[in-house]
């Protein structure tokens, strides 16, 4: 096992540049998930690092051994490929044995430790199937075990839940995860889901357009977004756009919002806001003056999605449509077309350089 | 689930008729006809034809066990089938191979292009191309000696080599072409497993590759292991004296000899050994694939 950097990788394919400069330290051990939209290059990174692809410059480096130009099969790492990439000519069991045996391992060995790898993912009594006689979740499985089953350095995963449906993808989540946890193999999860780059990884990795945005544990990324496409793409956002009063931004309408947070900004330089839906505060207008250093918007209700633990109202405000979620407390409900009063505070309110 | 399935299949037949009709006339009309007339021949003493009396025979198969010379020539056409075919394959699959997981857009659009040409082009043009390639004074031999510091005589015509050459220039493409399909459907992502659990190149070739491209190597080694068996062009122009085969006596039989029963019972006791062979090799390809 081994933690993985990269640095200042970059690779371009005719002009189209899909890993511009990225850096990224993946510990030892850590879970680590590549998010990022369809086409910003997260399969190109995982590449790199696998060593099916080379960059074009930079370096990286496995357990503190550059492979820059180290060809896949000498990298000893596990790769589960979105499509599983079984061996279809072959069973189960074969499969599971395949790195082992082109290794040259002794045929007990081989059979000892892919009883173990399928004891693992569960599928222990079905090592003698072919993968055609599979679910797509065994085959994951199998996929998974036939990765690690030769004791890889890093488990890079492409998409690896992609071709699941919902309540699947879910189970095996929780089952890599804990695999994961039970051998202590670091993980590169490339996954456009946000929500399951959240509740899987210790660190999160935005790309954009072969670019790095932002890294870290994803609370902090939740909470602190560097950027609008942090903020909108990792978890849902009201973005205000105005000009920078240096801790805060004033709306073209002349209202100030105060931000707890963010990088401080020139003042009149154009720049955002972000505020989390669930961190605003909804209640009917009852016209009293606010005593509070609140921020303090006044808006419409136009609609109201009632999802039984929690409520969605979209609030119309100068032309913006503001999302609000309010948990079920049993408190009154406040219906469509209500005049409101929002309240958040400014800790829950983070800066943003405009772009 | 599996009566549903017969059900749905004999309904989907039964609507297929008329669609089918046309092929199962042509088929009875083009193959099974003049086949059954052919059959017929092979029990006569002479061709009903020419107005001679004629007789039914087992005669014309009998002369093929009553000489050891048919049975010689036989399986010097085997032996010519069966090098023919290893050929087809060690120069087909690997330029399948290329062209299928290589190659890309244009380049590969063009290497195809030069593959099938042999296909397009007249068999006779073909075969007497390398005839003026092969014999002496010929183009191999002068484009040699002109590149050589010493003198060589190369003369392959109306030589066993020569025969090979022709065949496997003549059959190549088929082997191309069905390995091409079948490599071409295997996805490139299992390459890339094989890799990255640690398999050098040549071990994914020789675990993952070879076997899931056996249906191409198959269907290719048949489609040109019976004709070659039968086959009588090339070894008549390319070997010349060294050139007669079991194909080239059926042949005689047809076009020279003028005895139609003999040709025809020859015939079918290739056909039939031909059959036998493929039988005797499928369940041991179908274990392999
Ligand atoms: N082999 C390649 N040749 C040309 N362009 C490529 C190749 N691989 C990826 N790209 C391009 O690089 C960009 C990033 O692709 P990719 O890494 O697959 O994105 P992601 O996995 O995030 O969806 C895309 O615009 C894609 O078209
Ligand atoms: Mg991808």
């Amino acid at each position: 096992m081994a933690g993985v950097q990269v640095s200042n990788v970059s690779r371009s394919f005719g002009a189209h540049k899909a890993l511009d400069d990225v850096s990224i330290d993946f510990a030892d051990g850590g879970f680590y998930a590549l998010l990022g939209p369809s086409g910003s290059g997260k399969t190109t990174l995982l590449r790199q690092i696998a060593g099916f692809d080379f960059p074009d410059s930079g370096r990286i480096s496995i357990g503190g051994e550059s492979v820059e130009r180290v060809p896949v099969e000498k990298r000893r790492i596990g790769m589960v490929f979105q499509n599983y990439a079984l061996f279809p000519n072959m069973s189960v069991a074969d499969n599971v044995a395949f790195g082992l045996s082109v290794r040259g391992e002794a045929k007990v060995v081989i059979a000892t430790e892919v009883q173990r790898a399928l004891d693992l993912v569960q599928l222990g009594t079905l090592g003698a199937r072919r993968p055609h006689q599979l679910s797509g979740g065994q085959r994951q499985r199998v996929a998974l075990a036939r990765a690690i089953v030769t004791k890889p350095r890093v488990l890079l995963l492409d998409e690896p839940l992609g071709a699941l449906d919902k309540a699947l993808r879910v189970d095996m989540q929780i089952e890599l995860k804990r695999i994961q946890r039970e051998i202590g193999i670091t993980t590169i999860f490339v996954t456009h889901d946000q929500e399951e780059a959240l509740t899987m990884s210790d660190r999160v990795g935005i790309l954009r357009d072969g670019r790095l945005v932002q890294e870290g544990p994803p609370e902090e990324i939740y909470d602190r977004p560097k950027t609008e496409f942090a903020a909108t793409f990792l978890g849902d956002a009201n973005i205000f756009r105005g000009d920078s009063t240096g801790n805060g931004i004033r709306l073209p309408d002349g209202t100030a919002i105060e931000a707890g947070a963010g990088p401080t900004l020139a003042a009149g330089a154009k720049a955002s806001c972000a505020v989390r839906p669930e961190r605003i505060g909804i209640a009917t207008d009852t016209g009293a003056p606010d005593t509070t250093n609140d921020n303090v918007l006044k808006g419409q209700v136009s609609k109201r999605i009632f999802a039984g633990n929690n409520s969605t109202y979209f609030v119309e405000r100068a032309g913006q449509t503001l999302k609000v979620i309010v948990q079920n407390t049993g408190a009154d409900r406040l219906a469509e077309g209500q005049e409101v009063v929002l309240r958040w505070s400014p800790e829950s309110t983070v800066l943003l350089p405009a772009g | 689930m599996a009566v549903q399935g017969a059900v749905a299949s004999r309904s989907g037949l039964r609507s297929a008729l008329p669609l089918l009709a046309p092929a199962y006339l042509w088929l009875t009309v083009a193959i099974f006809l003049p086949l059954s007339a052919m059959v017929f021949f092979s029990f006569m003493t002479d061709l009903p034809l020419s107005g001679k009396a004629w007789a039914f025979t087992l005669g014309n198969y009998a002369a093929f066990f009553s000489q050891s010379l048919y049975l010689t020539l036989l399986l010097a056409s085997l032996r010519l089938g069966l090098e023919v075919t290893l050929w087809c394959i060690v120069i087909g699959y690997p330029a399948a191979y290329v062209l299928a997981k290589v190659l890309k857009g244009r380049s590969r659009e063009a290497i195809f292009l030069l593959v099938i040409l042999p296909f397009w082009s007249n068999g006779l043009v073909r075969i007497f191309s390398w005839a003026m390639v092969l014999r002496e004074g010929g183009i191999l031999d002068t484009a040699l000696n002109a590149v050589l510091p010493f003198k060589i005589n190369i003369d392959l015509m109306y030589s066993y080599p020569a025969v090979i050459i022709g065949l496997v220039h003549s059959y190549v493409p088929y082997m191309v072409l069905t390995c091409y399909l079948t490599l071409q459907a295997i996805d490139d992502s299992l390459i890339e497993a094989g890799r990255s659990l640690g398999a050098t190149r040549l071990q994914v070739l020789k675990r993952v590759i070879i076997p899931l491209s056996m249906p191409g190597l198959v269907a290719g080694a048949a489609l040109i292991f019976v004709p070659v068996v039968g086959s009588f062009m090339e070894p008549r122009i390319l070997g010349g004296r060294t050139g007669t085969f079991y194909g080239t006596v059926i042949e005689d039989q047809f076009v020279a000899v003028f005895n139609w029963p003999l040709g025809a019972a020859l015939s079918f006791i290739l056909l039939a050994v031909v059959l036998v062979i493929l039988a005797i090799a499928s369940p041991v390809l179908r274990r392999a694939t």
